[in-house]
């Protein structure tokens, strides 16, 4: 007895009892190998502080940080057949999707939501990477045609951000089948004359990149996003090419002509808001509303972002002064905007030129999208 | 004739029958009731064999090199061909073929995957994987089509998209996506066969039809059976279980409702029996294009679309 009391209970309890000191206190950046602390990571929202590596930003904290007041809605998502193949490898696809649906606490690897971007309406579409990496099954592409469906009747534009290995091998020939599908319904939304963004995350490739997700009007990503329709090691092993620096990167595929523009996470809300608004085009541009600059825009947050040391926490958009109409009516008009004129210069380099021109105006047509434009100026 | 590993003892029969043949010339000895009879057996034996093949001897029946490839029925079926080439922007991509004829007194256009028969020609043609020019000259093709109110007939035929550098950079995927939207964009009946192999992306490009119809023996399907083996199995020994699990026959593609038709090919598979093969194809294509033509172009391309926005939506019968 007493070795097992003393020995192997002790040991035992070893093995089951959390560890005192968590490992996952500290991360280490992939890129830089420095140790981040994990609060501060995801203050941060998932950038490194050193080096401004990208990570993956979980789905929930991504709409969090693209909606207005990181406020957005839900919506459920019509039942997809579940395991239509029957299909099985080392493990049954059924066990595999209860599992992620276990480890993520969803029902498969979208998220569609709606809110107002900049406030504008629209809709958004996130993959979840961490659900069986993101890929397209019949579920995914149902989330898409619901996406797109909502944004046509809404009248808002859609986004959709994809995070995806590619088409869902489990699911056979429904999941290529997704291909078509989705471009149907990204092209409705088109028809509609509404505008379809992309914001390409690491990684797209596969199925997802060659149908919707190389099919927006405007495609944004973000930094070091890998990018592609073949696998690098696919390319590497079959094809005995040495691929060149940067391959499948963001910023490789704005050289080539895929990508209008790489942003940093940080700046991508303003980005999209900014685009948004140019496109929909609601009224004459020239009226800038200031409250846009301050609270959505926020130049001057932005740049300090970038320069300041790590420790200094960044301002989340949940916790963000409140942005849209209070700021607006508080202030004069045309202060505002000499300022923003200013501070936005040193603004990522992509952001500037977009930024740099006013983007929200009053509407002409009063209802619809964006009603939180409408005090300021009223 | 090449054999498969399956069709030993197809092999063996035949080998005979041509020994005995040899013989009888050699020595005037008539063996006529002895090579009837052994034809007799070849024939049962095929009928057996090809009753029942599994999906990874399908895949392999699909990969046959003697299989008729794209260009064996544009010259059978379509007269007055004019072979049609480039994207306009980069290159002219042998991998995918096309232009304007006459198949059965009414013209069109044929588009399709080549992986040509012999070392000089499966090299002009990489091998039926096309690089983005290749679909990007498929989507010019289909456009020209639309214009001139040509129905599209497209022959799906490759192992997938070539994956090279080259190709990424000059977008694949972008290629793919916008050939895949012209498919469902354009306001003529279009009418696809799986020919051979209907391998991922490359081959949805082309296949995003009215009527998808598949050649008995052919395969289709998200990923070749090695690259899902290698992937899911971690090991690429296992193709033959993938090809079970991914269910990429025409007979399980057409229990899916992803498939329109299934067109038989003659005893023995497409590659005994070419011009037969070729024929059966072309009767099917000519029945779906008849029953197409008489429909308003916007009614085509809504049902089209609908028809691609459902799949999956209601799973199996």
């Amino acid at each position: 007895m007493n070795w097992l009391t003393n020995f192997v209970r002790p040991k035992i309890q070893q093995l089951v009892r959390p560890k005192e000191v968590p490992e996952n206190l500290w991360k280490k950046c992939p890129a830089c190998g420095q140790m981040i602390f994990h609060r501060e990571l995801e203050k941060n929202l998932e950038v490194c502080t050193h080096c401004d590596h990208h990570m993956r930003l979980p789905v929930k904290k991504r709409l969090e940080a693209l909606f207005d007041d990181g406020e957005y809605k839900r919506i459920e998502l019509p039942k997809a057949p579940e395991d239509p193949l029957k299909f099985r490898d080392l493990k049954r696809y059924n066990d595999r999707i209860k599992d992620a649906r276990h480890k993520t606490g969803e029902q498969d690897a979208i998220i569609v939501a709606h809110g107002s971007v900049g406030g504008v309406r629209a809709v958004i579409a996130a993959f979840d990477f961490s659900f069986m990496g993101g890929s397209m099954g019949v579920a995914v592409g149902e989330g898409i045609v619901a996406a797109a469906e909502l944004a046509v009747l809404q009248d808002a534009p859609l986004i959709v951000i994809p995070a995806s290995g590619g088409a869902r091998m489990q699911e056979g020939i429904l999941s290529l089948m997704q291909m078509a599908r989705t471009t149907v319904a990204v092209d409705k939304v088109k028809d509609a004359g509404l505008p379809y963004i992309v914001l390409l995350t690491d990684p797209t490739t596969g199925g997802v990149t060659a149908s919707f997700a190389m099919l927006g009007d405007i495609h944004v990503s973000e930094p070091g996003a890998v990018i592609g329709f073949a696998g690098a090691r696919v390319i590497e092993s079959t094809i005995r090419e040495t691929l060149p620096e940067g391959f499948q990167r963001a910023e490789y595929l704005r050289e080539h002509g895929m990508v209008d523009t790489v942003v940093h996470r940080h700046h991508l809300k303003d980005k999209l808001a900014n685009i948004l608004n140019l496109l929909i085009n609601r009224g004459p541009a020239g009226q800038v509303v200031p409250f846009e600059r301050k609270g959505v825009f926020g130049a001057g947050e932005t740049t300090t972002a970038e320069t300041k040391p790590a420790g200094k926490p960044e301002p989340t958009p949940a916790a963000r002064p409140a942005p849209a109409a209070p700021a607006a009516k508080a202030q004069p008009t045309k202060a505002p905007d000499e300022e923003v004129a200013e501070t936005a210069a040193p603004a990522d380099e992509d952001a500037r030129p977009i930024d740099a021109a006013p983007a929200e105006a009053p509407k002409k047509e009063p209802a619809e999208t964006g009603e939180p434009s409408e005090p300021k100026k009223g | 004739m090449n054999f498969l590993d399956f069709e030993k003892p197809i092999a063996e029969l035949e080998g005979k029958i041509a020994d005995l043949r040899h013989l009888s010339d050699d020595d005037g000895i008539n063996i006529a009731d002895e090579v009837a009879r052994l034809q007799a057996k070849v024939e049962k034996q095929l009928k057996a064999t090809y009753a029942k093949l599994t999906p990874w001897q399908k895949t392999q029946v699909a990969r046959h090199p003697d299989r008729p490839h794209c260009l064996d029925y544009v010259r059978q079926l379509i007269e007055d061909f004019e072979p049609l080439a480039g994207d306009r922007t980069f290159a002219e991509d042998h991998a995918i073929v096309g232009g304007v004829g006459r198949f059965r007194g009414r013209s069109v256009m044929v588009i399709g995957q080549e992986k040509g028969h012999d070392t000089e020609t499966r090299v002009k043609h990489n091998f039926g994987m096309a690089m983005p020019d290749g679909y990007r000259k498929a989507r010019r093709l289909m456009r020209m089509a639309d214009r001139f109110r040509l129905p599209v007939v497209t022959l799906v035929d490759t192992a997938g998209a070539y994956p090279g550098v080259a190709a990424e950079e000059r977008g694949q995927a972008e290629a793919i996506a916008r050939a895949i939207e012209t498919c469902l964009d354009i306001r003529v009946p279009l009418v696809s066969c799986i020919i051979g192999e209907g391998g991922s992306g490359g081959a949805i490009a082309l296949a995003s039809a009215n009527s998808v119809l598949m050649l008995e023996h052919s395969i289709y399907s998200v990923i070749s059976p090695e690259g899902c083996a290698g992937i899911l199995w971690r090991s690429g020994d296992q193709a033959q279980a993938a090809a079970e699990a991914l269910k990429l026959t025409a007979q399980d593609l057409h229990r899916l409702k992803v498939i329109d038709e299934i067109v038989p090919e003659p005893l023995g598979g497409a590659h005994r029996s070419r011009k037969a093969a070729i024929e059966s194809v072309g009767d099917a294509l000519e029945r779906h294009l008849s029953k197409l033509i008489p429909t308003e172009g916007g009614v085509l391309r809504a049902r089209r679309r609908d028809k691609f926005i459902e799949m999956g939506r209601n799973g199996l019968e």
